[in-house]
C-alpha cells in the first residue's frame, strides 16, 4: 500500500496541473447561479476546452471518444481541477456521468454516433427524468406511461427532481411501457429531446432558493421508438448499468469542495472576535473542528480506498453507500459548526463584514442534498444491512 | 497511490486471523485475564509468527516489511481481542533483547504529568518501559513498586498502579519517545478499528439468529440501521488508520501526525459505538457477563486511552489543519 504517485501518475499530475491552471485562468467570470443560459454557455465553453485538449470524458473508454484514464488518473484530474479552481462538471453532469455511459453500454450505433460526441464537446446538455412525485425511494413503482403508437411512444405523466432541466437538450427518462407488469419489469429507458411538444418544465425551488431542479409535466409527448435504449421493458437493468462504471470517483469534487469550505470556516473562526478573544480560541468549537477535520481526512482516505479497489476492476459491495452516508453526516456536522461560528451573522444571506455567510449557509442546507439525493441515508443503510451484512429483507 | 491491501498483505491478515481463532479463541482470551492467566507458551507462539518484528530489518531478526503491515496485523489482532502487551512488544522488539522471540515480556507506560500511573499487563512482565518527553527508559519489573489492581475494568486487561517512577536505564532520547508515541497511538487505533469489526460481526450473527415477533430481529429496520452505521464507522476508521499507517512510512505525502490523531478519533468512535450497538442488539443477554459483547466494549475503553485521548487528538487535528 502506498499514497505516493507512481512515476506515470506524477507525470500525468504535472501535465494536467499545468494545463488546468492556464485554462482556468483564461475563463471569464462565472455567471450568476440562476442565469441558466449564462451557465449553459459557460459550462459548454469549458467542456469545449477540455474536449480540444483531450480531457473530455476522462474516464470514458477511448473507443467512444473518451480518454480511457485509469481511476487513479481520474482522481488526480479532479484533485488538480479543484486546486486550480477550475469549473466542475456543472450542467454536463447527467450527460457525462450517466446518460453517456448508459448509451455506451446499451445504445445502438446510431444513438452512439448521434449523442456521445455532443456530450463530450459540451454541445448537448442532458437532464434526468427518473423520480416521480409518487415514486421516490420506491423508484420502480413509477407510473409515467408510454404507449406504442406506430413509430412513436406517446408519453404522459410527471417527473420530479429533474436537475438542469431548464438548460437541457435531452432527457434520459424511465417510463412504464407495460402497465400490466409491476415494479422493475415493464420499465423502459428513453431518450427524450426536450424541444418536443407536450413538455412543460416548471422550476422547483429548493430550500436554498435555487432552481437547480424542475418538474416535468408530460402530455402526450411523441418520442420516436428509435430513441429506446436497450430492449423495451428492460429499462430497469439499463438504468443500473452505470453502477458498474463507478470507480470510486463519484463524490470527489463534492468532497474537495466541502474541504475547501471547511478551511474557509477555520480562517473565519480565527479572525472572528468573540468575548474578548477569537471563536477559534473556544475549546469546544476547536474540538468540533478537530472531529470534522478528522472525518474529512477519513472520507478522503475512504475515497482513495474505493478508487484503489475500482482500479482493480470494481467497487466493493456497499462502499458507495457507506461513503455517501458518512459524507452526508459530516456535511451536516460541518453545517452545524458553520452556524455556531457565524452566530447571528448567519441571519443574513448577504455577507456581513466580508464573512462568506452565503457560502456557509448554502453549504449547511446543501447537506440535505447529500443525505436525500440519489437514495436517502435510510435507503443506503438498508442496502448495507441487506447486501453487505446479509440481514434478511423485511418482506 | 494504492490504499487497498496487496495480495501479500491479504495473506498476512488471513494468516493472523486464522492463528487468532485457532490459538486465541474467546475462552483463552478470557483466561488471560485471570490471576496467573498469562500463557507464556501462547505468547511465544504469537511471537514466532514474526508478529513483533514485522517492520524490523531481516538482519535484526525481523520480517523486513513496512509499518503499514504492522498496522494491518494489529487490526486483525484487535478484531479477535488477542490479549497481552502487543503494542509494548511491537515497539520494543528492536531495542530490548528477547522481546522479539517472546522470551522477554515487556510492559509499557507513558508517564502522565499528574494522577495515577496505570500500567497494563504489568504482572506478567519481565521489564517495564517508561516513556516521557525526555525519552524511553527500561527497568526490570521485579525492581518496581507496583500494585496489581484486583478488579480491572476490562477483565482481559490486567492493570497495576505504579507507586513511584523508578529511574531505569535510558533506551533512547526524545526522538525515540516521540516515535513510539506516534506509532503506539496508531497501533492502538488499528486494534480499535479491528475491535469495531469484531463487535459488529458478533452483533450481526446474533441479529440473524435471534427471533422475536416470529422473525429474525435483523429483518427490522431499527436494527438494520444501527448495524449499517456500525459497518460505516468501521470503514471510516479503517480508512483513516490505513492512510495514517502509510503516511508513517511515507512522511512526504502529508502530515502523519494529523493522520495519526484523526485515526484515533475515527477508530475510538467506531470501537466504542459499535460495541455499544453490539450490547444493545443482544438485548438483555448483552447485559450479561457470559455474552462477549462487553469484552469488546471494555477493551475499547482501554485502547482509547493508550497514547492520547480523543480530546487531545481533536485538538491536534484542529491545530494541524491550520499549519498544514
Amino acid at each position: 500500500m502506498h499514497l505516493r504517485d507512481s512515476e506515470s501518475d506524477a507525470q500525468f499530475r504535472s501535465e494536467v496541473r499545468e494545463w488546468l491552471r492556464a485554462a482556468a485562468a483564461s475563463l471569464p467570470e462565472p455567471p450568476a447561479t440562476e442565469d441558466w443560459p449564462g451557465r449553459r454557455s459557460f459550462d459548454a465553453h469549458w467542456q469545449g476546452l477540455l474536449f480540444e485538449a483531450g480531457y473530455a470524458g476522462i474516464n470514458w473508454p477511448s473507443e467512444h471518444g473518451g480518454r480511457g484514464a485509469t481511476p487513479t488518473e481520474h482522481l488526480i484530474f479532479l484533485e488538480e481541477s479543484a486546486a486550480a479552481k477550475a469549473p466542475d462538471v456543472g450542467i454536463g453532469f447527467v450527460g457525462q456521468m450517466h446518460a453517456g455511459p448508459t448509451i455506451i453500454a446499451e445504445g445502438t450505433e446510431a444513438q452512439k454516433s448521434h449523442h456521445l460526441r455532443g456530450i463530450l464537446n459540451g454541445n448537448h446538455a442532458w437532464c434526468q427524468g427518473f423520480s416521480e412525485p409518487g415514486s421516490g425511494s420506491d423508484l420502480a413503482s413509477l407510473r409515467t406511461r408510454a404507449f406504442r403508437d406506430g413509430d412513436d411512444y406517446v408519453v404522459s405523466g410527471q417527473k420530479i427532481w429533474t436537475s438542469h432541466a431548464m438548460a437541457a437538450d435531452y432527457c434520459e427518462m424511465l417510463v412504464r411501457t407495460d402497465p400490466n407488469e409491476l415494479k422493475h419489469k415493464g420499465i423502459s429507458w428513453l431518450i427524450m429531446p426536450m424541444d418536443l411538444p407536450g413538455i412543460d418544465v416548471r422550476p422547483l425551488v429548493t430550500v436554498h432558493g435555487s432552481t437547480e431542479f424542475a418538474e416535468l409535466f408530460l402530455d402526450e409527448v411523441r418520442v420516436p421508438v428509435s430513441n429506446l435504449v436497450g430492449d423495451e421493458n428492460d429499462g430497469w437493468r439499463v438504468a443500473n448499468v452505470t453502477l458498474s462504471f463507478e470507480r470510486g470517483t463519484g463524490f470527489v469534487s463534492e468532497l474537495l469542495k466541502t474541504t475547501s469550505v471547511f478551511r474557509d470556516l477555520i480562517a473565519l473562526a480565527r479572525s472572528t472576535k468573540r468575548n474578548g478573544s477569537t471563536v477559534w480560541d473556544d475549546d469546544g468549537i476547536r474540538h468540533e473542528f478537530g472531529v470534522v477535520g478528522a472525518d474529512l481526512d477519513a472520507l478522503w482516505a475512504f475515497t482513495k480506498r474505493n478508487v484503489s479497489q475500482g482500479a482493480r476492476g470494481g467497487m466493493a459491495m456497499g462502499s458507495g453507500s457507506g461513503f455517501k452516508v458518512a459524507f452526508a453526516s459530516t456535511q451536516h456536522r460541518l453545517g452545524d459548526l458553520a452556524l455556531r461560528v457565524l452566530d447571528r451573522a448567519s441571519l443574513s444571506l448577504d455577507d456581513i463584514d466580508g464573512r462568506p455567510t452565503a457560502e456557509l449557509v448554502h453549504s449547511k442546507l446543501h447537506a440535505f442534498a447529500i443525505s436525500l439525493g440519489g437514495g436517502t441515508t435510510q435507503i443506503q443503510q438498508n442496502i448495507i444491512a441487506e447486501r453487505v451484512l446479509g440481514l434478511p429483507r423485511e418482506r | 497511490m494504492d490504499l487497498q491491501p496487496t495480495d501479500d498483505q491479504i495473506t498476512l491478515i488471513e494468516m493472523v486471523k486464522g492463528f487468532a481463532s485457532d490459538r486465541f479463541p474467546i475462552e483463552i482470551v478470557r483466561s488471560f485475564g485471570e490471576s496467573n492467566g498469562f500463557d507464556r507458551d501462547r505468547w511465544t507462539e504469537l511471537a514466532s509468527l514474526g508478529t513483533f518484528g514485522l517492520a524490523l530489518p531481516e538482519a535484526e531478526g525481523g520480517v523486513g516489511l513496512n509499518f503499514i503491515d504492522t498496522v494491518l496485523v494489529h487490526e486483525a489482532l484487535g478484531s479477535a481481542l488477542v490479549p497481552g502487551p502487543l503494542i509494548a512488544a511491537t515497539l520494543s522488539a528492536g531495542h530490548v533483547d528477547g522481546v522479539l522471540d517472546g522470551s522477554v515480556v515487556p510492559a509499557l507506560v507513558d508517564i502522565p504529568t499528574d494522577g495515577a500511573i496505570v500500567v497494563e499487563h504489568f504482572r506478567s512482565s519481565d521489564v517495564l518501559l517508561m516513556i516521557d518527553d525526555d525519552g524511553v527508559r527500561i527497568t526490570p519489573s521485579d525492581s518496581v513498586d507496583c500494585i496489581d489492581v484486583t478488579h480491572p475494568t476490562d477483565p482481559t486487561t490486567p492493570v497495576a498502579i505504579l507507586k513511584a517512577v523508578p529511574d531505569g536505564k535510558l533506551l533512547g532520547g526524545p526522538e525515540l519517545a516521540a516515535a513510539w508515541r506516534r506509532r503506539g497511538s496508531l497501533l492502538a487505533s488499528a486494534q480499535l478499528s479491528g475491535n469495531s469489526t469484531g463487535s459488529t460481526n458478533l452483533a450481526v450473527a446474533y441479529a440473524k439468529e435471534r427471533e422475536q415477533f416470529g422473525r429474525p430481529i435483523g429483518s427490522f429496520q431499527g436494527l438494520k440501521h444501527l448495524l449499517a452505521d456500525s459497518w460505516i464507522r468501521t470503514e471510516l476508521a479503517r480508512s483513516s488508520v490505513w492512510a495514517a499507517g502509510v503516511m508513517v512510512d511515507e512522511p512526504d505525502v502529508g502530515s502523519a501526525d494529523r493522520a495519526v490523531a484523526g485515526a484515533r478519533l475515527t477508530a475510538a468512535r467506531a470501537a466504542t459505538e459499535n460495541a455499544k450497538t453490539c450490547v444493545q442488539v443482544h438485548g438483555g443477554m448483552g447485559f450479561t457477563w457470559e455474552v462477549d459483547a462487553h469484552l469488546f466494549l471494555k477493551r475499547a475503553w482501554v485502547l482509547e486511552t493508550v497514547f492520547g485521548t480523543r480530546d487531545e487528538a481533536a485538538g491536534t487535528v484542529a491545530n494541524l489543519y491550520v499549519e498544514t
